[in-house]
């Protein structure tokens, strides 16, 4: 009984993992040549932003919140970045700080006035959409030369995104899942009360939570026009829903507290593959998003059968 | 008192309303070093917000908090009392179900950090709980969530003994042996008499009579938010507690006036006997009753209801139910009010279908409804349009009243609904229960609160989700009720 519990844990636990080799073996057997670094590289590149966004995400998600404005913010950042970056790097640095400070500032709104987070955070993807636009009217800008060339860094053997993949998975699963105040971010996402009877203080959790978001997106918006080279306010809007998908793909719950970094990330690459795995297949473009969606519904509708089956 | 040496908790005059509800009306009461304080009382005496109030989690109105002979009222929180040694187990689980064990204890200790402080969280939790309960069968890096309800109420109380930088003075349990099977039950309380034996102290609340008497050294009883008795345990026997408990002065209600009809004058609208009910006992409702759920809060009073409320809208085994009803909630905020909606919505949505013309709603008849029932049950509002949240506590209940009043329905069932209500909105509801009754209406009503069961044709006493007494209006005295509601059976 016990072993059979702990199998399907076990097994729960590595769908995320499962998922993501299913799609790799997929793609090879349709494509072979992307089994190289070259093509690994070329299909894995902008897993690197979509993981960060998807980091993003989870900070929030794991407090029982939900960021509807990390697509258009992750776009903000690449203008500010594409825009003062390269030319004023100290007046950029200031205003990605201070996009940090917004998101602070929305989680500490959030939790003192009590509001669902869904509303304001939409609300506020307007506003830096509108932000984004009225920089960066028309697609422009530059990214700075360092960033360009962290973002194409050729290591012999392995493919850069993966090595970043890992990196930025092994920080966040460390500084949250194993540090001692970690403990206590998730706790507010499990139960609120008994991390408030304890003495912590829920507002800065969730100040802490949502800089962590802002830093995250930040992150993402940097090493997406380091891919790009140019900005542009739309170029992130798709994020929004990666994020939240590759959260729950990678075994996160929407309230309880329950994420894992790790399952992010490995959820953020499954979801930049499904797109290339979707091109492989000669599916039109029309059709992607519905197939993407597709994998999603599977993938969730196999996790829900054993969970349930360890219910029982 | 003044026999303790030396004094660990002193409180003072502490005071405490919500709204209109005066939950703690001037308490005093001091804990010794050493000692194992039993507290007792029915619901809503004001035991567990005064407990609030000692862990921090509440602030009083009114009143000292001395501890150690400091008066720390002022600015007084959870970690204030932490540092000065006094934790609370509350009785709904405070743990983390997404976290570990040990991470669960690190949450309670701030000085669990830095490099190898999970070892050090789980060795910490893990002693204790070998030492309270050998053989428990927990490890530290299970995750509570996956764990059963006893097991979580283990850790809990395991984690809260443990000591790490802050000392450990004075622990509070809140009922802790709810979901403890009885040889648990036994080693957790032996293990709490060590604790004292070593000079900590301990507050014991619990609804089972014995356990309070066999392990305390002192029972505190506590009434209407006041302490009403208090001496050594020794100097207490279960029925001395359970009349100290009760009124000394009986209500005398003018209902006992009223004329008392024959249990069998009119047809049975409702029998529904309980899941958990072994022998043949159901609770029955005729026609015009109104029939009283009594017991200690949670014990199976609500799931009755809505076991009848499932068995007259679809079917349901052993539920038998003749005629519509409808539901009056108790939790007002959570289940009882529309609370966007207007005061006139509020009131008219159960009866919508009764104010079709082609297929819509006719806001004429809506107004009309909502207008007569303003008068009849007299909600205190100038427009009937307002916002429902625009009235008083009481005044909202009102609105949730009428709307079941104003239905179709011929039964009602009704959930703990004068929580949190003043007293003389209840008088005008009493009146109006009493009158719809007269006009053949059936009432089920569940309430915590002793006097309204005066109103009552026919009560039932719940515990453990099965009915333990049936008792009619002329044989109920507070007195049964409450040795019916504390009966400690297998």
């Amino acid at each position: 009984m016990t072993a059979l519990l702990l199998n399907r844990d076990l097994l729960r636990r590595a769908l995320p993992a499962i998922t993501l080799a299913v799609l790799l073996v997929a793609i090879f057997i349709k494509q072979p040549l992307a089994m190289s670094q070259f093509g690994l590289t070329l299909m894995l590149q902008y897993a690197v932003p979509i993981a960060l966004a998807t980091l993003a995400q989870m900070f929030v998600i794991a407090v029982n919140d939900l960021d509807l404005s990390i697509g258009s913010f992750v776009g903000l950042t690449t203008c500010i970045a594409g825009l003062y970056l390269p030319t004023e790097p100290l007046l950029g640095a200031l205003l990605l700080l201070l996009c940090i400070a917004a998101y602070v500032a929305m989680g500490a709104l959030i939790h003192l006035r009590n509001l669902p987070s869904i509303v304001v955070t939409l609300g506020m993807s307007f506003v830096w959409l509108g932000i984004a636009v009225l920089l960066l009217p028309t697609p422009g800008g530059k990214a700075p030369e360092w960033l360009h060339g962290l973002m194409n860094l050729k290591v012999p053997g392995v493919p850069f995104p993966i090595i970043a993949a890992i990196v930025i998975a092994a920080v966040v699963q460390i500084g949250l899942m194993h540090s001692s105040y970690g403990v206590v971010l998730r706790g507010t996402g499990g139960n609120p009360k008994a991390v408030a009877r304890a003495g912590w203080s829920l507002l800065k959790t969730k100040m802490v939570m949502f800089g962590l978001a802002g830093s995250f997106g930040v992150l993402s918006g940097l090493s997406l026009i380091g891919l790009t080279s140019a900005a542009d306010a739309h170029i992130a809007d798709r994020y929004t829903l990666y994020s939240i998908a590759g959260v729950i793909l990678g075994g996160g719950e929407f309230i309880g507290g329950r994420v894992s970094p790790v399952g992010a990330v490995l959820g953020a690459i499954t979801l930049a593959l499904a797109a290339s795995f979707l091109i492989f297949l000669r599916i039109s473009p029309d059709w992607q998003i519905g197939a993407q969606g597709a994998i999603l519904i599977i993938v969730l509708a196999l996790r829900a059968a054993i969970t349930r089956g360890s219910a029982r | 008192m003044g026999t303790q040496p030396e004094q660990i908790v002193s409180l003072k005059g502490v005071a405490k309303s919500f709204g209109a509800v005066r939950a703690l009306a001037g308490v005093d009461l001091a804990v010794g070093a050493g000692e194992c304080l039993g507290l007792v009382g029915h619901n809503g005496a004001g035991k567990s917000t005064l407990m609030n109030v000692l862990a921090g989690t509440l602030a009083p109105d009114s009143g000292a908090i001395e501890i150690h002979g400091k008066d720390l009222a002022a600015g007084y929180s959870v970690t204030v009392a932490h540092r000065n040694g006094i934790r609370c187990v509350f009785q709904e689980l405070s743990l983390c179900p997404n976290l570990t064990v040990a991470e669960n204890t690190r949450i309670l200790h701030p000085a669990l950090k830095g490099f190898g402080w999970k070892q050090r969280a789980g060795r910490l939790i893990k002693e204790k709980l070998d030492e309270i309960l050998p053989g428990h069968g927990i490890s530290p890096g299970d995750t509570v969530g996956d764990l059963s309800l006893g097991q979580r109420q283990m850790v809990e109380i395991a984690r809260a003994f443990t000591v790490t930088d802050d000392p450990l003075h004075l622990v509070i349990l809140d009922e802790p042996t709810s979901s403890l099977d009885a040889s648990t039950a036994q080693q957790l309380l032996e293990f709490v008499r060590r604790e004292v034996a070593r000079g900590r102290s301990v507050i014991l609340i619990s609804h089972l009579l014995g356990e309070i008497l066999r392990y305390s050294d002192r029972v505190v009883v506590m009434k209407d938010g006041k302490v009403v008795a208090e001496r050594p345990a020794d100097r207490f026997d279960r029925d001395s507690l359970v009349g100290a408990m009760g009124t000394v002065v009986e209500h005398h209600a003018a209902v006992q006036a009223t004329a008392v009809r024959e249990r069998s004058g009119t047809p049975v609208v409702v029998r529904a006997k309980s899941a958990l009910q072994t022998d043949d006992q159901a609770l029955v409702a005729h026609r015009g009753e109104i029939i009283g759920l009594a017991g200690l809060a949670g014990h199976g009073q609500t799931r009755m209801l809505l076991q009848v409320f499932a068995g007259a809208v679809g079917r349901m085994h052993g539920v038998d139910v003749q005629g519509p009803v409808a539901f009056i909630a108790g939790d007002r905020q959570t289940e009882g009010i529309f609370p966007l909606w207007s005061i006139a919505r509020n009131v008219t949505v159960r009866s919508l279908p009764r104010m079709l013309r082609h297929q819509l709603v006719d806001s004429r008849r809506e107004a009309e409804m909502a207008e007569s029932w303003k008068q009849r049950i007299k909600i205190r509002t100038p427009d009937m349009d307002n916002n429902i949240l625009s009235l008083s506590g009481g005044n909202q209940q009102k609105a949730v009243f009428a709307r079941a009043l104003g239905s179709d329905a011929e039964i009602v069932l009704m959930d703990d609904p004068m929580r949190g209500v003043d007293v003389g909105t209840k008088l005008e509801v009493y009146d109006i229960l009493r009158a719809e009754a007269a006009a053949g209406r059936t009432f089920l009503w569940y309430t915590t609160e002793m006097d309204e069961l005066n109103y009552c044709d026919h009560i039932y006493v719940f515990r453990n989700g099965r009915i333990v007494a049936d008792v009619s209006r002329e044989e109920m005295t507070e007195q049964k009720i409450l040795q019916s509601s504390f009966k400690e059976s297998a």
